[in-house]
């Protein structure tokens, strides 16, 4: 059982500002339970509405009732017209699992002190994916409670409230829609390049950057998740050369410079290491995180161009019943049927595309900030260390009082 | 006073020497004290090599040359040759010479506050272009003159075939730029090592390739020659030798030194390891943080909230000049910490080589000693069975193995004092070198981390800028 205290809640997510705020529907994931691969998120509600049975409550959920929940609110037609929150990520426990694997091969031939190090840092990188995806998954119930029309949603209620296992639920969508909607989405980025003429000249601006911003936004993603593994990488070779370090017998001749470079390569490395999940977190999270949302405001545009063509299609149609004088009738309800989900479409999209743009701006505000904030505080840490250091060994000459004060030192850091 | 302290014990017999031997052999026992503190006196010359061609490499970061610390005491040394020694890479590429195309220029300058001795120089600074197969020949002719009497000899500069044809070629690309400047700079610590060994700094061999202005081209140092091939045969049989002597160690402090400079062996070249892993993932971080700079610079472009742009803008410049930093201490990664061990490594190879010479020293000594035996248990029985003529001539043969007995056990007290005498000298410099090399290294963390704080603390008002 892992368990989040507010206060490091708060530091973390960064991605989405002003969640949360509204107290007639609190909701966050206080706790998380780990078992072999699968995540047991436990969902807590703290309600003041009357559509709730009780006013605070708490639910266990799976990561498949998440991606339920996220699909049957895309394929809900009146939905059609909003930017539906991106369904979190599957919790990716590879990269620990990984190290976990050459550790235990890698045993043989390790030192003890370098095993426990590694261990460590295997342990603290699976608290750090551990903690992103409860943090992820948060945010998406969030960004529903936060949301005026989707928080009233039944599935939603259902997926809050509901005390019994939500899998049965979960079948019987999977057999209703069958993923067809999905299917379609896919083709979806030829629809809006290729498609209809657009009469507004704002959904126009709007296709071209968002389909423009998210290519671009996916490039910047994954060249910040190589920086990251580079960091990490390096931080890596700094625990293996200061566990070789601390390894040397502390002979007479050696003792200087081992203390020197061990201190500060210890010091350094927890410093590095610390860096690379910062920096994670901060920067490539936002990146990724807008880059899904990015796609759901795509599926926008893209069900706005789909209802564009039925419009189209149903004029068509009109104009053909006309000539042949037939089915006039029919032919006119179906042409106001269209036109009337398009205009809803225009209408509401509108709306979601502007107030999504401000959300943008001020995620990549609040994080830009922290993210400097941050690197100046570590590059500020690290070059004290090494100013000490350095000051350090030219003044002394007294080994055996310099290895114990560097010793006391370090365990402060 | 002054001498004294310049030259710490034992000026006199220095002083005395007398420099017109020009034996090119080891000057045997006339040059030491019996002083078991005498270090040897400190270098009095400096040999630095850089390329002037880079000289904008050399003046943005610390120079790779070692100079050495004034030790923090009370009492006043006078500097010690500080010679600026320029050496810049004239790569011409004589097609004729298949060993090294590459020819280095040095510039030494000797300083000598004395003026007493040290009169090995006609000048005080001059300079002479070698190849790098000089640098070679001349480490072969120093190792095959001292090794064997227990000197430790620095070791040169390894051949790479493979980098000297990428250079002979032509390229004019990055890495046969770094590998230049770092054979370079590889050549430079050893040269300054072997200078700084006062009985190797004396050599006639020595002294000419540093004054002379023409050497003669040393032939036995190509890869694929006989001469090399011989070499390497050498290197085995000494190696099946060295399993098969089964030396009476009576001296606790060889076993304990001999033990120290395995582990040492050992713990090197695993630190190296993890080193060369560093300088690798170091240079892999700053390639991906400039393409990371490229796209975020892209994104930054492609947004059209104005001021969020700039931001990005401004983020994609300050990762892209972070880069250049990682790059920056990628090389100083090398080239103080991963070079310096990977010199160490060799170093106590040569070490080791040296113990082992001693052994073998013994093992002549122990075969001579076993000889006389032998000879003596003939001649008891030549006596015996009196037989007058061959008698005197086994006489004659035990008289000369006597002598060869002493002989073999003065050569290897010799060897043991000698070796005692490097060994420590070895380790002060080795402290020495370490300290400073560590210094210069936490100097180039330091102002790497202090440019990162200037390139973050500017982009903060960008970011609070968005609105």
């Amino acid at each position: 059982m892992t368990t989040l205290d507010d206060s490091n809640k708060e530091k973390i997510r960064s991605v989405s500002v002003d969640l949360n705020n509204d107290a007639s529907l609190l909701i966050d994931i206080p706790d998380a339970l780990c078992e072999r691969d699968k995540v047991k998120f436990t969902v807590h509600t703290k309600t003041t509405l009357s559509s709730f049975q009780k006013p605070e409550f708490s639910v266990p959920r799976q990561h498949e009732d998440f991606i339920w929940l996220h699909d049957t609110l895309v394929e809900t037609e009146d939905y059609a017209g909003l930017i539906i929150p991106p369904a979190p990520p599957k919790p990716d426990f590879e990269g620990p699992r990984e190290k976990m694997h050459k550790l235990g091969e890698g045993e043989a031939t390790m030192t003890k002190e370098e095993y426990t190090k590694m261990k460590q840092e295997l342990e603290a990188e699976y608290l750090a994916v551990f903690k992103k995806t409860v943090q992820v998954h948060e945010i998406f119930l969030q960004r529903l409670s936060s949301h005026p029309i989707l928080n009233k949603d039944r599935n939603f209620q259902i997926f809050l409230e509901y005390d019994q296992d939500l899998s049965v639920r979960r079948k019987n969508a999977k057999e209703m829609f069958g993923g067809f909607f999905k299917n379609m989405v896919k083709s979806a980025d030829e629809v809006l390049i290729s498609g209809v003429k657009e009469v507004d000249d704002f959904f126009e601006q709007e296709k071209t950057f968002l389909l423009d911003y998210y290519s671009k936004i996916k490039d910047s993603t994954a060249k910040a998740e190589k920086m990251t593994r580079s960091h990490k990488n390096i931080a890596d070779d700094y625990i293996r050369i200061s566990s070789l370090m601390y390894q040397q017998k502390i002979t007479r001749i050696l003792i200087y410079t081992h203390i020197v470079v061990t201190m500060s390569f210890v010091s350094l490395q927890k410093v590095e290491g610390r860096v690379a999940s910062d920096q994670e977190l901060k920067l490539t999270e936002l990146l990724r995180y807008y880059m899904r949302d990015i796609q759901a405001a795509k599926d926008l545009l893209y069900r706005r161009a789909r209802a564009l063509a039925d419009y189209e299609n149903s004029n068509k149609a009109l104009d053909k019943a006309r000539l042949k004088s037939k089915d006039i009738p029919q032919a006119e309800e179906h042409q106001q049927q269209c036109l009337q989900k398009f205009d809803k479409l225009s209408e509401s999209g509108k709306k979601e595309l502007t107030s999504f743009k401000g959300r943008r701006v001020v995620a990549f505000r609040k994080n830009l900030i922290e993210m400097a904030e941050l690197e100046i505080k570590h590059a500020k840490v690290r070059s004290s260390i090494q100013l000490y250091y350095i000051c350090f060994i030219m003044c002394t000459n007294e080994l055996q009082y310099a290895w114990g004060i560097c010793k006391i030192l370090c365990e402060q850091i | 006073m002054f001498v004294l302290l310049c030259f710490q014990s034992g000026p006199a017999s220095l002083t005395t020497e007398d420099l017109s031997t020009n034996a090119n052999g080891p000057k045997q026992a006339s040059l030491f004290d019996d002083d078991p503190d005498d270090l040897f006196a400190e270098a009095t010359e400096e040999v630095s090599l850089d390329s002037p061609d880079r000289d904008v490499l050399l003046s943005d970061g610390p120079s790779p040359a070692i100079t050495p610390m004034t030790p923090p005491t009370s009492v006043i040394t006078p500097r010690i040759g500080h010679a600026h020694d320029d050496m810049f890479t004239h790569s011409s590429f004589d097609e004729v010479e298949e060993d090294g195309g590459d020819s280095f220029d040095i510039h030494i300058s000797v300083s000598d506050p004395e003026k007493t001795s040290m009169s090995l120089f006609k000048l005080r600074e001059f300079s002479v272009r070698r190849r790098f197969s000089d640098f070679l020949g001349l480490h072969s002719k120093l190792a095959s003159k001292y090794l064997h009497i227990g000197y430790i000899v620095p070791p040169a500069p390894e051949k790479s075939i493979v980098g000297m044809t990428k250079v002979k070629v032509g390229k004019e690309d990055q890495s046969s730029n770094e590998f230049v400047e770092k054979r370079r700079s590889a050549l430079e610590r050893y040269l300054m090592r072997t200078v700084k060994h006062p009985i190797l700094l004396k050599d006639p061999d020595v002294l000419q390739f540093l004054e002379s202005s023409e050497l003669p081209r040393a032939v036995s140092t190509q890869a694929l020659s006989s001469a090399g091939l011989l070499r390497m045969v050498n290197k085995a049989a000494d190696a099946v030798n060295k399993m098969t002597i089964k030396m009476n160690e009576s001296d606790a402090w060889f076993e304990e030194k001999q033990q120290h400079f395995e582990n040492l062996d050992v713990q090197l070249r695993k630190l190296h390891a993890s080193v060369e892993s560093l300088v690798l993932h170091r240079k892999e971080l700053s390639m991906n943080m400039a393409s990371f700079a490229k796209s975020a610079a892209m994104l930054g472009n492609s947004e059209d909230h104005t001021a969020l742009s700039r931001a990005l803008s401004q983020l994609a410049e300050v990762e892209e000049k972070i880069d250049q930093l990682q790059q920056d201490q990628a090389n100083a990664d090398f080239y103080f910490l991963s070079e310096l061990l990977g010199d160490y490594v060799r170093l106590i190879t040569a070490v080791k080589g040296v113990f082992d010479q001693r052994m073998k020293t013994w093992q002549k000594w122990q075969d001579s000693q076993m000889m006389l035996q032998k000879k003596r248990e003939a001649e008891a029985k030549l006596q015996f069975n009196n037989k007058p003529d061959k008698l005197q001539q086994a006489k004659d043969e035990i008289k000369e193995l006597e002598m060869k007995v002493q002989q073999g056990e003065r050569d290897f007290e010799q060897i043991s004092k000698t070796i005692r005498k490097e060994v420590g000298r070895f380790e002060k410099e080795r402290v020495k070198d370490f300290k400073s090399t560590v210094i210069q290294y936490l100097e180039t963390l330091l102002q790497t981390q202090q440019q990162m704080i200037k390139y973050w603390e500017a982009f903060l008002p960008e970011a609070k800028a968005i609105s």
